[in-house]
């Protein structure tokens, strides 16, 4: 197997006087979904934001794609080919849904064939394309947030949440869509506490707890063992 | 007794100890001690611009707000005695009037502008005080004929206090009215110190340097910070327009260009944070040196700039009338390389 | 695919009040003029003021925008900007009096070059001196706006004096280029020539920012910037650089703040701006600090009605826009048009 995609190792992340991360050991392999999961609290997402570079690390080291970004800046980590779908989605609200969209297109102009593609997995944002994005839904402005993070074909997606408190209809809609990210060869590290989501997408999990890394493995045996999830997360998925 | 006197708020390090000592006998025996009138009303300014700045330290350096309106509030203070003493004739009874009813007028218009510009970002407090000192400015040069407008106002003190008033010889001095007059300001300043000294030290102060640290905290833990900013506001103001008639009782003169000025601001800033931020001893070093180097640094450049007059350029920047130019860069240095100024320093050397 | 309840656009239900709500402060600008009218009684006298206001709105709103934008974008507050208005005005007007044989001639096409040569130099140096003024005194204390204002305060200062160096002392009058002097007459108004040039320059400017900023993709990171900064730096895109760019812009703009207002008041000290600055303050806060379309109607709504208090009560014009701050941030504490940063 070729070498992962993104590899943490030993990365600490402090936040004020909280030390956040204690440690975060993680790979996420190329061409598929990892989901990261774990109770709230645990510093998923700030390995997100680390990862990103929203927070820098303390100590530790971050590899993309066979390169050490762990003092890149934010904009060089992008440019590299992260795609970052934050916890707040991170809507221009003043702007509209196009303009969110032209926005998340660093290289170039808006292609017309992603655009279409995009708009036939998101047709809200079709409907919407000239407004406001501030005027939109939540489920909408979701929607928005991750289409603008796919505009552009990118190496590694980061999302954080992105069914949270979404109706049904729409979370189907969503894995639907990462689905064919995944599809065209992308690797995602997802965050997710919809385990419906998280069973249909992931093919392999990491569970923090404490600022750390406690297991890693395959999707499809944490799925199976009720009693791994109690005891790494403190719950069975299937009441979540 | 001393250590009550000074609120339990010691200077911490033995330089800093000397330092305020040695000031504190000068400016005690100035007119035994110094010639002249010069050196009199050197050490009368000295008095009080270290309890004008000492009470901008109150909201610069333990609220940490900016403030550009406290040479309004001075001012205030400033033209209350004036105007008294130009309407109600010289008295003790007018300096009296003139300074309360200048302390309640800076009082009310601080808790006016705090109210309104505290309670959204503090930011807005620099620019809205920036604004109403200004239009105060403007007003006052206005209404020429109940202000003097940009002449200002001369009127006269109580005979007591003035240099008519002559009390006979000590120590080979004569005393005079104009030394009564000095010792009144330097009381009424130690006093005022003393308070401020006081405040900063209280548990009002302490939660004032808290919400200077972390507001929004602060705010969580169940402070009102606009309340305590306020607060902070118009304690500031009082003292500044207290300074202020003292200021105005030893002139016998107001004006804008000694009161209300852009300048005065800006000297008072500098006065506060070359001589430390948050410490309340920096303004009495602060507000000394400062005036000290005023009267006499600026001959020096005067000599300099003569000196230099072959060269091209220089002469220009060593000329006296530059010497608010080099308090700006030296105002931009200091922020960024001792933002704990004097104080700050003297007590970290102890400390390490 | 079915949509599900929750598509439901939800700014079909923006109620009338909200509506009314957001476009206030737009007609706030021609109900001040309608009061202006009903207050002065007389129309000439009326339409020479308003003129003169919305020509003075104009130059305020040029100076005002670059600092308005540079809050929005990094939280950073410029007391320095002043010194660029009257550096800007120095440079132009020291242009302007080298080409005294254009500015001389009764020619409009002479004058107009002049003049252009005058706000480039003036706009050129005031730039190049907003970008050291940003590296050297603005960079370093990103993030602290206590640090912030004292230190620019401080570069204030310095630039201020180093006029006096450079100039000396005293003020410098200087007068309008030859076609520009004198007035128009329409219905009974006089009105100069130069204020109707300035409202127009000031509207050409004002659309053309509002171009950029809805047009262009440097105008969408520049508004997203200020929205959302730390996600546009997610996107890929340097910020810092684009922060930069727009303190340049905005440095350029108050120096041609600083040429016209110095050809509007035929006389310039090297104090000027930092009188203005007190105008510029007003006008980003009561239009929102980070707004460009805020300060715009800001502006409008101080020149017209200083030039209205200063014909009915002269000694109250300056304080007419300390009541006119007082009863915006009561009515709206952000200021008009308040820019919502997320979070």
């Amino acid at each position: 197997m070729s070498e992962p995609i993104l590899s943490l190792r030993g990365l600490h992340t402090d936040i004020a006087q909280y030390h956040i991360l204690q440690g975060v050991d993680l790979e996420v392999p190329r061409g598929q979904v990892t989901m990261l999961l774990g109770r709230n609290g645990v510093g998923k997402t700030t390995t997100l934001k680390s990862i990103m570079g929203q927070w820098s690390a303390k100590s530790g080291q971050i590899l993309y794609d066979g390169q050490d970004i762990t003092r890149l800046p934010v904009s060089a980590r992008a440019r590299a080919g992260i795609g970052f779908v934050p916890e707040d989605m991170g809507i221009f609200r003043d702007l509209t849904v196009e303009e969110n969209m032209v926005l998340g297109c660093t290289t170039g102009p808006l292609d017309p064939a992603r655009k279409d593609w995009l708009l036939s997995a998101f047709p809200a944002l079709g409907t919407f394309w000239h407004s406001e994005a501030g005027n939109l839904s939540g489920g909408q402005k979701q929607m928005l947030s991750i289409a603008r993070a796919m505009v552009e074909e990118r190496k590694l997606y980061l999302i954080d949440e992105p069914t949270k408190g979404l109706a049904p209809a729409i979370v189907s809609t969503m894995a639907q869509a990462l689905r064919e990210l995944k599809a065209q060869g992308a690797s995602i590290l997802l965050v997710e506490q919809n385990f419906s989501v998280a069973r249909a997408l992931g093919d392999s999990a990491a569970v923090m707890d404490d600022g750390r890394v406690i297991w890693t493995g395959e999707m499809a045996e944490l799925a199976a063992n009720k009693d791994l999830q109690e005891r790494l997360m403190g719950l069975s998925m299937e009441t979540h | 007794m001393i250590v009550k006197l000074l609120s339990g708020d010691q200077p911490r390090s033995v330089l800093l100890t000397l330092l305020l000592l040695v000031t504190l006998v000068c400016l005690a025996g100035a007119p035994f001690l110094f010639d002249g009138v010069r050196a009199l009303d050197t050490a009368a300014r000295i008095c009080i611009f270290i309890v004008l700045a000492a009470s901008y330290d109150l909201l610069l350096g333990y609220g940490g707000i900016v403030s550009f309106a406290h040479t309004m509030f001075f001012g205030l203070g400033a033209y209350g005695v004036a105007l008294a003493s130009s309407h109600m004739g010289r008295g003790f009874d007018a300096l009296l009037v003139g300074s309360v009813s200048g302390t309640v007028a800076a009082i009310i218009l601080a808790l006016l502008i705090g109210l309104f510009s505290l309670r959204v970002r503090a930011i807005f407090f620099a620019m809205i005080t920036l604004a109403v000192a200004s239009a105060l400015a403007v007003l006052v040069s206005q209404f020429s004929g109940l202000t003097g407008g940009e002449d200002g106002l001369t009127y006269k003190i109580p005979r007591a206090l003035t240099s008519a008033n002559r009390m006979g010889e000590f120590m080979g001095t004569q005393i005079s009215g104009k030394i009564l007059n000095y010792y009144l300001v330097f009381t009424a300043a130690l006093i005022l110190f003393l308070l401020l000294l006081r405040i900063v030290n209280s548990p009002f102060g302490r939660v004032l340097q808290a919400i200077r640290e972390n507001d929004f905290r602060a705010e969580a833990i169940g402070y009102r910070v606009i309340w305590y900013r306020t607060m902070a506001t118009c304690l500031s103001a009082a003292v500044a327009a207290l300074a202020g008639s003292l200021f105005a009782i030893w002139l016998r003169y107001v004006g804008p260009d000694t009161t209300l000025s852009f300048e005065i601001m800006l000297d008072i800033l500098l006065m506060v944070v070359i001589g430390g931020m948050g410490t309340m001893y920096g303004a009495v070093i602060g507000a000394t040196l400062f005036i000290l180097a005023q009267t006499y640094l600026q001959n020096l450049m005067g000599s300099a700039s003569e000196a230099t007059s072959a060269l091209p350029l220089v002469p220009d920047l060593l000329n006296p009338d530059r010497w608010l130019m080099w308090l700006g860069v030296l105002f931009i240095l200091s922020v960024y390389f001792f933002p704990t100024g004097i104080v700050g320093r003297l007590r970290e050397r102890r400390a390490s | 695919m079915t949509l599900a309840p929750d598509h439901k656009p939800t700014f079909a239900n923006l109620s009338l009040t909200d509506r009314l709500g957001k476009a206030m402060p737009v007609i706030l600008v021609p109900i001040l003029i309608v009061l202006g009218f009903v207050a002065i009684g007389a129309p000439s006298s009326w339409l020479t003021l308003t003129v003169s206001g919305l020509a003075m709105g104009m130059m305020i709103f040029i100076m005002a925008s670059g600092l308005t934008l540079v809050f929005g974008l990094m939280d950073v507050i410029n007391f320095g900007h002043g010194a660029f208005i009257s550096v800007g005005a120095f440079v132009g007007v020291s242009v302007l009096i080298a080409l005294g044989d254009w500015t001389g001639a009764a020619s409009l096409l002479l004058n107009m070059a002049a003049i252009l040569l005058a706000v480039v130099a003036a706009m050129a140096v005031t730039g190049a001196l907003g970008w050291g003024f940003e590296r050297v005194i603005v960079k370093p204390v990103y993030g602290a706006h206590l640090k912030q204002i004292l230190v620019t305060v401080g570069g204030l200062i310095v630039i201020e004096q180093l006029i006096y160096v450079i100039w000396g002392p005293d003020e410098i009058f200087i007068n309008r280029p030859e076609m520009l002097k004198g007035a128009v007459t329409f219905a009974g108004a006089a009105m100069e020539k130069y204020r109707l040039l300035a409202v127009g320059i000031g509207l050409v400017l004002f659309i053309a920012m509002r171009m950029v900023l809805r047009r262009t993709k440097i105008g969408l990171i520049v508004r997203a910037g200020v929205e959302n900064g730390p996600m546009v730096e997610a996107l890929g895109y340097r910020l810092r650089i684009v922060f930069v760019g727009v303190f340049i812009a905005g440095s350029a703009l108050a120096g041609l703040g600083g040429v016209m207002w110095g050809l509007y008041q035929e006389v310039i000290t090297a104090g000027m701006g930092e009188e203005m600055m007190v105008l510029v303050f007003i006008v980003a806060i009561i239009g929102g600090l980070g707004s460009v379309e805020g300060a715009f109607i800001g502006a409008l709504l101080v020149g017209l009605l200083q030039n209205y208090v200063a014909f009915l009560e002269p000694k109250l014009a300056l304080v007419s826009n300390i009541a006119l701050m007082t009863t915006i941030l009561m009515w709206r504490p952000q200021g008009m048009l308040p820019v919502v940063k997320a979070k």
